[in-house]
C-alpha cells in the first residue's frame, strides 16, 4: 500500500510537496510564535484564518478538479455541496453556544428571535460533535449520489448538466433564504463561540484548525492522486475524452461518473466544514450560482486536469480577490471577468498549460 | 375648478354684522345637528365659512369638530381644504388664514378667497393633525364625495366608506343611492348599508342585509359574517337568532365560492404575466442556443442593457422633449433594440465565434462578460436601482372585480409579446435571412455546402438574439426595478423555459414560458413564493430525467458524437 502511495508521485514531487508542507505546518507557525511582532518576518494571527480559508477553498478546487478537469463533467452546483458540510458544522457551532447567546436561551439566537419554542427535529443531535461528523462526511456525499444517479441515468451531460445543476443551487439558496426553513434564513449561522470547548478567538484554537485543514487537503490531495492514476481514473480521462467510446468498450460509465461526483462532492462537504469554523458564519449567499461558477475558473487558472494546477490556481484567484476587494473593489469584476474570457480562449490549460509549454519533458499531461 | 367658483358663491352671501355672528353660528350647528342636511342657506353658509377657519385652529378636537361639521354638511367647496389637509398641503397664517399649497408646494391659494398669496411673505405654521383627526377627515371626504358629479369620484369614496365604520352616515347614503345611476357604485352603496343593517335591530333589515352581502358581497365581510357564527366560552353561540346564523354561514360560503373563482382567474392573468416576461428573456436565448448549441450567460445582461437603454431614452426625452415624455416608451423599443443586439454581435465576433464546439467553455466565458457587463453598469449609472417611470397610458390599472386589479403595463406586456412573438417568428419562416437561419441551425455542414456564410448566419442571429432580449429589459423596466443586477434575476428561469421548451421551435418556447408561469402562478397561493418557485425547478429537474433528449430537441450537430 505505501509503496503504491509512494509511486504517485517522482521523488522530485514528493520533495516539493513535503517541502511545502513542512514550510506551512512548521515554518509558518514557528514565525508566528518565536518571532516577535515587530518583525518582517512575524506571521500574524490572522493569516491563519485567512490561509486556512484559502486551503480549504483549494480542497473545493481539488474536487471540482475531480469532475471537471478529469471527468469532464462542469458542475455549477458545487456551493451546495459546500453548504451541506458547512451548514452542518455550523449547527453544531450554533448548538454549543449553549445559552450565551443575546437571548440567553437554550435555543440559537435567531429562533428565539424568531419566537421558536422547541428545537426542529433535523437539529437534532447535533449537539454532539460525532454526530455533526458523520453528517458532514455521509450527507453531501448522499445528496450528490442521490442527484447524479438520476441525472447521469438519464444521460444528461455537458451543458445541460451544468445548467441543472446551477438550478439545484439556485433552488436550495432560495429554500436557505427562508426563515422557515430554520436554518437562520437570509442571516445564516454565526456569532460562534467554540468548538468542542475551545474558543474560536483563540489563537491556539485558529491555529490548530489550520493545521488541521493542512492535514485533510494533504490526504485529499494524496487521495485524488491516487484516483487519477488507476486505472478508474484513465476510465475517467476517456469518459471525458470520447465517452460513446467507453461506453462501447463495454464500461457502464454510469458508476463511474457517479463515484467520481460523490467523492467530489464529499470533499467538498468536508471543505464547506472546515470552513465555517475558520471564518465564522455560513449564510444562504454561499449557495449563489455566482460562488459555484467562481469554483471552476479557480480550477481553469490552475490547469484542469492536474490536481496541484487546482490547488494554485484556487490559491492565487482568491489571493488576487483577497488583494482586489481592499485595493480596488470596483476592478474585482473586471478582471474576474477578463480572467474568464482570457483563460477560455487563449490558456485552455491554465498555468500549468503555459509552464509546460517551456518543459517539453511535461506536456504529456492536461486535457486536449 | 367647478368647486371654487361655488366657493365664491358663497362670499358674496356673507353680509351679516359681526355680532350676530356666533349667535347664527350656533343656531346653524344645532339645525344640522337636527336635519342632517339643510338646504343652502345665510345661516348655513356663514357657519361652513367659520368651520372652513376651524381646520386652522390650534386644538385637535377643534380641528376635529370642523372636519366633522363640513363633512355633514355636504358642501362639495369644502373638499379642496380638506384633501389639501389629509395630504399637508394645508397651511395657516399667522392672520388664521387658510392657504392651500399647489402640488409643487411653490405658490399658493387662500381657501376662501381663491387669491392666490405670496408665499414669501407670509409666515406659515403646519396644522396640528394626528391619526384621530384623519381618520375623521377621509369619512369627511368621503361623505363630500359621495355628492360629487364625477361617478369615479362617488366610486372612491364609496369604497372609502366601505372600508371603515359609518354609522351615521345611513341616511347620506341612503340619499345618494337613491340618485345614483352608475350600477357599480350602487353595488358599493348597497355593501354600506349592508354592512351597516347587520349591527340594526331589526332582525328584518339583518337579514335582508345578508342578503345583499351574500349576493355581491366580497372577503371583507367575513370577519363581520364569522363574528356572527362565534361562540363565547360556554360553548353558546354569540348570535341568538338561527335564521340568521344560517344565512350568515350561507353568506360566507357564497363569499368565499366567488372568492375562489376571482383567485382562480387573478391566477391565471398574473400566470399569462409572468409567462410573457419570462417568454421575452427566454425567447433570445432559445434562438441562440438553439442555433449555436452555446449556454449565453451574458443573456440576462442583455435584458439589463434594454433596460438600461429605456433609462437613458426617458432621460433624454425628459431633457430635449419634455413635450413628448409620454411617447418616450414607444422610441424606446427600436434604441433598446438595437443597442442589445449591438453588443451582441460584438460578444460574438469577439469571443463567443472562437468557441464554437466548446460549449463549457463558452459557458464560462460569456459569464466572464456578464461580469464585465454588470460591472460597467454598476460604474456608469451606479450600484442603485434607477427610476423608470411609466408613461400616463401605462399608469394605473383597470379593476375587474374585487380584489383584481390589472396593471395596465402588465396588459400592455402581453399585448407586447404577441408582438414580438409573431414579428421573430415572421422573421424566421417568412425571410431568406430566417430560412438560412433555420438551415444552420439544423446542419451547419450541409448549409456551409450550400452556399451560406454561416459565420454572417451565426452574427446576425446573434444580434436578434440579444435584440429580443433588450426588448425584455424595455417590458421589464416597467414593472420593475432596473439595477445592474436585473439579468441575474431571470437567467436561472429564461434557462429553465429554454430547457423546458426545446430549443429551435419559437412554439416550444411559448408553451415552456406560459407553462413555467402558470405553474409558479398557481402554487404560489398553496406553497408561498420562494416556495412555489423552489418546487416548480425541483419539477423541472424531475421533468428532465424523464425526457432527457426529447424536451431539448436535440438533433445532429448537438448529439454526442
Amino acid at each position: 500500500m505505501i509503496k503504491k502511495i509512494a509511486t504517485l508521485h517522482s521523488l522530485k514531487g514528493w520533495l516539493i510537496a513535503f517541502g511545502l508542507l513542512g514550510i506551512a505546518m512548521v515554518l509558518l507557525p514557528l514565525l508566528n510564535i518565536f518571532v516577535p511582532e515587530e518583525s518582517v518576518l512575524h506571521v500574524p494571527d490572522y493569516m491563519f484564518s485567512l490561509l486556512g480559508k484559502y486551503l480549504c477553498y483549494a480542497l473545493v478546487a481539488l474536487a471540482v478538479d475531480l469532475i471537471w478537469g478529469y471527468t469532464g463533467i462542469l458542475s455549477l452546483g458545487h456551493g451546495v455541496f459546500f453548504s451541506m458540510g458547512g451548514y452542518a458544522m455550523g449547527m453544531y457551532l450554533m448548538r454549543s453556544i449553549g445559552k450565551e447567546g443575546v437571548y440567553k436561551n437554550d435555543l440559537p439566537d435567531f429562533m428565539v428571535f424568531l419566537d421558536w419554542k422547541e428545537l426542529p427535529w433535523y437539529w437534532y443531535g447535533f449537539d454532539y460533535f460525532a454526530f455533526t461528523l458523520l453528517v458532514i462526511l455521509i450527507l453531501p456525499g448522499l445528496f450528490a449520489f442521490t442527484f447524479g444517479y438520476f441525472a447521469f441515468k438519464s444521460r444528461i451531460k455537458g451543458v445541460y448538466f451544468a445548467i441543472i445543476t446551477q438550478a439545484m443551487t439556485y433552488a436550495l439558496m432560495l429554500l436557505f433564504f427562508r426563515n422557515e426553513t430554520g436554518f437562520g434564513g437570509n442571516n445564516g449561522l454565526t456569532d460562534f463561540k467554540r468548538i468542542l470547548g475551545y474558543s474560536l478567538q483563540e489563537p491556539s484554537t485558529k491555529m490548530s484548525l489550520y493545521i488541521i485543514t493542512i492535514i485533510v487537503l494533504f490526504l485529499s490531495y494524496v487521495l485524488s492522486r491516487y484516483v487519477v492514476q488507476s486505472k478508474l481514473g484513465r476510465v475517467l480521462t476517456a469518459i471525458r475524452d470520447a465517452e460513446s467510446r467507453v461506453m462501447f468498450s463495454g464500461y457502464n460509465t454510469l458508476h463511474y461518473k457517479l463515484f467520481v461526483w460523490t467523492l467530489s462532492a464529499f470533499l467538498c462537504g468536508i471543505a464547506g466544514a472546515l470552513y465555517v469554523p475558520q471564518v465564522g458564519i455560513i449564510n444562504p449567499s454561499e449557495m449563489q450560482p455566482s460562488n459555484s461558477i467562481e469554483m471552476a475558473i479557480w480550477v481553469a487558472v490552475g490547469g484542469r486536469g492536474t490536481l496541484s494546477g487546482a490547488l494554485v490556481g484556487a490559491g492565487l484567484v482568491n489571493g488576487a480577490k483577497s488583494w482586489f476587494t481592499v485595493a480596488a473593489p470596483d476592478y474585482w469584476l473586471y478582471f474576474l471577468g477578463t480572467l474568464f474570457i482570457v483563460l477560455t480562449l487563449f490558456f485552455p490549460k491554465g498555468l500549468v498549460g503555459v509552464f509546460s509549454r517551456f518543459s517539453s519533458k511535461d506536456k504529456a499531461r492536461g486535457p486536449s | 375648478m367647478t368647486t371654487t367658483s361655488t366657493l365664491y358663491k358663497y362670499q358674496k352671501l356673507k353680509i351679516e354684522p359681526k355680532s350676530r355672528k356666533r349667535f347664527i353660528r350656533f343656531f346653524g350647528f344645532f339645525l344640522l345637528l337636527a336635519a342632517g342636511l339643510l338646504p343652502l342657506s345665510l345661516v348655513e353658509a356663514n357657519d361652513f365659512e367659520s368651520a372652513l377657519k376651524d381646520l386652522g385652529n390650534k386644538s385637535r378636537s377643534k380641528i376635529k369638530i370642523a372636519v366633522k361639521l363640513l363633512g355633514d354638511m355636504g358642501n362639495p367647496a369644502a373638499l379642496p381644504a380638506l384633501e389639501a389637509l389629509r395630504n399637508k398641503r394645508l397651511q395657516i397664517s399667522e392672520g388664521g388664514a387658510l392657504i392651500i399649497l399647489d402640488e409643487s408646494g411653490d405658490q399658493g391659494h387662500d381657501a376662501l378667497s381663491g387669491k392666490q398669496v405670496d408665499l414669501n411673505s407670509l409666515e406659515l405654521r403646519k396644522p396640528r393633525i394626528n391619526n384621530s383627526v384623519r381618520r375623521v377627515l377621509s369619512v369627511a371626504i368621503g361623505k363630500l364625495q359621495l355628492t360629487s358629479d364625477d361617478s369615479d369620484v362617488r366610486l372612491a369614496a364609496a369604497k372609502e366608506l366601505l372600508k371603515r365604520p359609518s354609522s351615521g352616515l345611513v341616511v347620506l347614503v341612503e340619499n345618494a343611492l337613491a340618485k345614483e345611476s352608475d350600477d357599480e357604485v350602487r353595488e358599493i352603496f348597497l355593501l354600506v348599508l349592508a354592512k351597516e343593517g347587520l349591527n340594526s335591530d331589526d332582525k328584518k333589515k339583518r337579514l335582508q342585509s345578508l342578503k345583499t352581502i351574500k349576493e355581491i358581497g366580497n372577503n371583507d365581510f367575513k370577519t363581520d359574517l364569522e363574528a356572527l357564527l362565534g361562540k363565547d366560552e360556554k360553548g353558546e353561540f354569540l348570535e341568538k337568532d338561527p335564521t340568521i346564523r344560517k344565512s350568515a354561514s350561507q353568506a360566507i360560503s357564497s363569499i368565499e365560492r366567488r372568492q375562489f373563482f376571482i383567485n382562480q382567474a387573478a391566477n391565471l392573468f398574473y400566470g399569462l404575466s409572468l409567462g410573457s416576461i419570462l417568454l421575452l428573456a427566454a425567447l433570445g436565448l432559445a434562438i441562440t442556443f438553439g442555433l449555436m448549441g452555446v449556454i449565453n450567460m451574458a443573456h440576462g445582461e442583455m435584458l439589463m442593457i434594454g433596460a438600461y437603454s429605456t433609462f437613458v431614452v426617458q432621460n433624454l426625452f425628459k431633457e430635449y422633449l419634455p413635450g413628448f415624455f409620454d411617447w418616450y416608451l414607444v422610441a424606446a423599443i427600436p434604441i433598446a433594440f438595437t443597442v442589445s443586439a449591438i453588443i451582441g454581435i460584438i460578444l460574438e465576433r469577439s469571443v463567443i465565434r472562437h468557441l464554437y464546439g466548446r460549449p463549457l467553455e463558452t459557458l464560462l466565458a460569456t459569464w466572464g462578460i456578464s461580469l464585465i457587463l454588470i460591472q460597467s453598469v454598476r460604474l456608469v449609472f451606479g450600484v442603485q436601482n434607477v427610476e423608470v417611470a411609466n408613461p400616463y397610458y401605462l399608469a394605473g390599472g383597470v379593476e375587474v372585480m374585487n380584489g383584481v386589479v390589472l396593471p395596465y403595463s402588465r396588459i400592455a406586456i402581453i399585448i407586447f409579446v404577441v408582438f414580438v412573438v409573431i414579428s421573430v417568428w415572421t422573421l424566421l419562416q417568412k425571410t431568406s435571412l430566417g430560412l438560412q437561419v433555420r438551415a444552420v441551425t439544423q446542419n451547419r455542414g450541409m448549409a456551409s455546402c450550400m452556399g451560406i456564410s454561416t459565420h454572417k448566419v451565426d452574427m446576425y442571429t446573434f444580434g436578434l438574439g440579444s435584440g429580443v432580449a433588450g426588448l425584455g429589459g424595455l417590458a421589464l423596466s416597467q414593472i420593475g426595478n432596473v439595477g445592474p443586477e436585473l439579468g441575474q434575476l431571470y437567467i436561472v428561469d429564461s434557462f429553465m423555459v429554454v430547457v423546458l421548451g426545446g430549443v429551435g421551435k419559437i412554439a416550444g418556447t411559448v408553451v415552456g414560458a406560459l407553462g413555467l408561469g402558470f405553474v409558479n402562478k398557481f402554487l404560489e397561493p398553496i406553497a408561498g413564493a420562494v416556495l412555489g418557485k423552489i418546487i416548480v425547478l425541483v419539477l423541472i429537474i424531475a421533468l428532465i430525467q424523464k425526457r432527457p433528449q426529447g424536451l431539448f430537441a436535440l438533433k445532429g450537430r448537438m448529439a454526442d458524437n
